[in-house]
C-alpha cells in the first residue's frame, strides 16, 4: 500500500476513464436531486400558489402533496440506479484497474 | 408549579381512559393498570436492550470495536442502522406535529430532511467509506495538519452533537414526562444515564443493534397506525385531508405552503441547511466506517433512504390525521378546551392519535417505540462525540499516536459519561423550544462548519490547512452567532424584546461565509504546509475512488 500502487493507478488510463463516467454519472443525479428539491423551495418561496392547486375540481388535496412525494419516491429510485451501478459496472471497472496496479 | 402538576395529573387521568370517546364511562382505580401497560413495554425494551449491551461488551476489546463495531455491519444492517440513528424524535413527534399545525408546511420540512440522502450516496458515502477509520475528522485531517484539523473537526462535531443532544433530551422529557407524570428533570436524567451505558459498555455494537430495533419498531409501529387510522377515513387521503380543512383553524390554508416557509429567505436557507447539514452530522458519518467497504456504504445508503422516505411520508399523513382525530377531541386538550394547549406540549399530536385509534396497548407501544428511538439516536451521538474526544483530541493531538488501546479506551468512556452530564444539564436549559426547529438549527450549524471542510477536502485540491481552519471557523462562529441573535435564542431563551437577526436559519449566510473564507486562505496560502497539504490530494484521491488502502474489517 505503498504511494506506489497510487502512482500506478493514476499512470492508468482506464482510472481516468472511471474517474470520467462515474462522476458525471453522480454530478448528473446530484443535479436532478438538486434541481427538483429546489424547483420546489422555490414555489414555495416565491410562487406558492401554484402548490396550493387542487388536484381535482372541488378536491382538497393540493399538488403540493403529490409532487412532494414525487421528490421523495424518484430521488429514492435514483439512489437505486446509482447503487446497482456503482456496485456493478463501476466496481468491475476499478477493481480490474487496481488488480493491474498491485501486479 | 402545584397548578402544573394538577394539569399533568390531569392529564395522565384522561389518558387512561379505555377508549378515545369513552373516557368518562371508565372509572380512575380503573385506569391505573392500563397505564402499568406502557411501563412495562418501556420496561421490555430496556431489558431487551440491556442484554444486547451485555453481549455487545463481550464483543468490545478494541477501539476499532468501540468505535465502528470493528467494520463488520452489512449493508443492509448499516441502512437500518442509519435509519435508526437519523430518524430521531424529532421526525416521529415534531414533524407529525409540524404537520398537525401548519399543514403541507410540515411535509416541505420533511422533504428537506429527506433530500440529503442521495446528496450524500452520489457525492460522498464511498469517499467516506474509503479516507475515514474512526470518525469525521480522519477525512477532514487525511493530507491537512493533524494537529490544526483534527482538533478544528473535533470541536465542530462536539458543537453538532451537544446541539443534537438538547433535541433529544426535550423530546424524551416531555415524552415520559407525558407517560409517567415523571417530572422532566428527571426523565432527562433517566435518557442520559440510560444512554452513558448503552456507550460505554457496548459501544458501537451496542448502539447498533439498538438503532437496528429502534428502526424496525418504528417503521412497524407507525404502519400500523397508518392504517389504523385510515381505516376511520375509508382508506382516503383526500377525505383525510377534507375533513382536516374542515376543522383546522386555518381550512384550506393548511393544504399549501403556509407561515412556516412565508420568508424566502428563510425557507432557502432552511432547506439548505437541512440537506447539507445532513451531510455534516457526525454521528451519522460515522455508521459508515461501521461496514467492510465502499459497496456495502453505498447499500447502506440506499436501504436507509427507502426507510426514511417511507417514514417521513407515514409521519406527515399522521400529522394530518391527527388534525380531525387529535385536534377535535377535548379529552387531548389542556382543560378540555379544543384548540387550546395539547396535554403533554405541542410535539404530542401522534402520541394521543396512537391513544385514540389503538387504545392504551397501542399508545404503550408507540410510547416505547419513540422512548426507543431518543435512547438510540443519543447513543449514537454519545459514541461520535467520545470519539471526536477521545481519538481525535487525546490519541491523535495530544498523545500523537502514542496513546494505547486502553488508555484511549479509558477516556473514551470517560468522554462519554461527560457528554451525559452535560446533554442533561442542556436538555434541561432548553425545555420550552419546539424540538423540529431546533433540528433546523443544528442542522445549519453542520452545513456550515462540517459540510465545506469534508467536501473541499476530498474535492478540491487547492484546500490548504490555513484555509480549511480559517474557513471552518468562519462557517461556526457566524452560524452560532446567526443562531444565538436569532429569535429562537435571542428573544425566546434570553428575554431580549427583539431578534437581531431576522431570519430563523442561518446556512444561507453561513455556508457561502465559510466557503468563501475556505478558498481565500487556501489560494493566499504559499507556507511550506500548503505545499503539502496539496501534494497529498493525489493519492488521497486514488484512495477515495479506489479503496486501496482503505481500513479494513477487523478479524472477527
Amino acid at each position: 500500500m505503498s504511494a506506489d500502487i497510487y502512482k500506478k493507478v493514476r499512470a492508468n488510463p482506464r482510472f481516468a476513464e472511471l474517474e470520467g463516467k462515474r462522476s458525471r454519472f453522480a454530478y448528473l443525479l446530484t443535479a436532478i436531486v438538486m434541481a427538483s428539491y429546489y424547483g420546489m423551495m422555490a414555489l414555495v418561496a416565491f410562487a406558492p400558489e401554484v402548490l396550493r392547486t387542487p388536484i381535482s375540481e372541488g378536491g382538497m388535496l393540493t399538488i403540493g402533496v403529490p409532487i412532494g412525494a414525487a421528490i421523495i419516491i424518484g430521488s429514492w429510485l435514483l439512489t437505486g440506479w446509482f447503487v446497482s451501478r456503482s456496485n456493478g459496472e463501476f466496481d468491475q471497472m476499478n477493481n480490474e484497474i487496481v488488480r493491474e496496479a498491485s501486479k | 408549579m402545584i397548578n402544573r402538576k394538577h394539569l399533568i395529573g390531569a392529564a395522565l387521568l384522561a389518558l387512561a381512559g379505555a377508549g378515545a370517546y369513552a373516557a368518562d364511562a371508565v372509572g380512575a382505580a380503573q385506569k391505573q393498570p392500563l397505564n402499568l401497560t406502557a411501563i412495562g413495554m418501556f420496561f421490555i425494551f430496556v431489558v431487551a436492550t440491556m442484554g444486547i449491551t451485555y453481549w455487545a461488551a463481550s464483543r468490545t476489546k478494541s477501539t476499532a470495536d468501540f468505535y465502528t463495531a470493528g467494520g463488520g455491519i452489512t449493508g443492509f444492517q448499516n441502512g437500518l442502522a442509519i435509519a435508526g440513528d437519523y430518524m430521531s424524535a424529532a421526525t416521529l413527534l415534531g414533524l407529525s406535529a409540524l404537520t398537525f399545525s401548519k399543514g403541507l408546511d410540515g411535509f416541505i420540512y420533511a422533504i428537506g430532511f429527506f433530500v440529503g440522502w442521495p446528496v450524500i450516496l452520489f457525492l460522498m458515502a464511498e469517499r467516506l467509506r474509503n479516507l475515514g477509520k474512526f470518525t469525521f475528522a480522519d477525512i477532514a485531517s487525511y493530507r491537512l495538519d493533524q494537529g490544526t484539523i483534527r482538533t478544528f473537526a473535533a470541536f465542530g462535531s462536539l458543537t453538532v452533537v451537544c446541539f443534537y443532544l438538547i433535541v433529544q433530551m426535550v423530546g424524551a422529557g416531555q415524552l415520559i414526562k407525558l407517560l409517567f407524570g415523571l417530572d422532566y428533570a428527571t426523565a432527562v436524567v433517566v435518557v442520559g444515564v440510560l444512554m452513558v451505558i448503552y456507550v460505554t459498555f457496548g459501544g458501537m455494537i451496542a448502539t447498533t443493534w439498538v438503532q437496528i430495533i429502534k428502526a424496525c419498531l418504528m417503521l412497524f409501529g407507525g404502519t400500523v397506525l397508518l392504517f389504523l387510522s385510515m381505516s376511520q377515513f375509508g382508506f382516503s387521503l383526500e377525505e383525510v385531508a377534507k375533513k382536516a380543512v374542515e376543522v383546522h383553524k386555518d381550512g384550506i390554508k393548511i393544504m399549501g405552503p403556509g407561515s412556516l416557509m412565508a420568508d424566502p429567505v428563510t425557507a432557502v436557507s432552511l432547506s439548505l441547511g437541512l440537506v447539507f447539514g445532513t451531510a455534516g452530522l457526525p454521528h451519522i458519518m460515522m455508521r459508515f466506517f461501521t461496514v467492510p467497504n465502499a459497496k456495502e456504504a453505498r447499500k447502506s445508503v440506499f436501504v436507509a433512504s427507502g426507510c426514511i422516505g417511507y417514514f417521513f411520508m407515514v409521519v406527515c399523513a399522521l400529522g394530518l390525521i391527527a388534525i380531525t382525530i387529535v385536534g377535535t377531541n377535548p379529552e387531548f386538550y389542556e382543560g378540555g378546551v379544543v384548540g387550546g394547549k395539547i396535554i403533554g406540549g405541542g410535539n404530542m399530536p401522534v402520541m394521543h392519535l396512537s391513544k385514540a385509534v389503538g387504545g392504551n396497548l397501542f399508545l404503550g407501544f408507540m410510547s416505547a417505540v419513540a422512548f426507543a428511538t431518543i435512547l438510540a439516536v443519543v447513543s449514537g451521538l454519545a459514541l461520535a462525540g467520545a470519539s471526536a474526544i477521545a481519538h481525535d483530541i487525546y490519541a491523535r493531538v495530544i498523545c500523537k499516536g502514542s496513546a494505547t488501546e486502553t488508555q484511549e479506551m479509558r477516556v473514551s468512556k470517560i468522554a462519554t459519561i461527560g457528554l451525559g452530564i452535560v446533554a442533561v444539564l442542556l436538555g434541561i436549559l432548553f425545555e420550552k423550544q419546539n424540538i423540529a426547529f431546533l433540528v433546523g438549527l443544528t442542522f445549519g450549524i453542520a452545513a456550515s462548519t462540517n459540510f465545506p471542510i469534508l467536501i473541499l477536502s476530498m474535492y478540491w485540491r487547492g484546500l490548504t490547512t490555513r484555509g480549511a481552519l480559517l474557513g471552518g471557523l468562519a462557517g461556526l462562529i457566524s452560524a452560532v452567532t446567526f443562531v444565538v441573535l436569532s429569535k429562537a435564542v435571542w428573544v425566546v431563551v434570553l428575554g431580549n424584546a427583539q431578534a437581531i437577526f431576522p431570519y430563523e436559519q442561518p446556512a444561507l449566510f453561513s455556508m457561502p461565509l465559510a466557503f468563501f473564507f475556505t478558498w481565500l486562505f487556501s489560494v493566499t496560502d504559499s507556507s511550506a504546509r500548503a505545499k503539502i497539504d496539496k501534494a497529498g490530494f493525489d493519492d488521497q484521491y486514488v484512495r477515495s475512488q479506489t479503496g486501496i488502502g482503505a481500513a479494513s474489517a477487523s478479524a472477527h
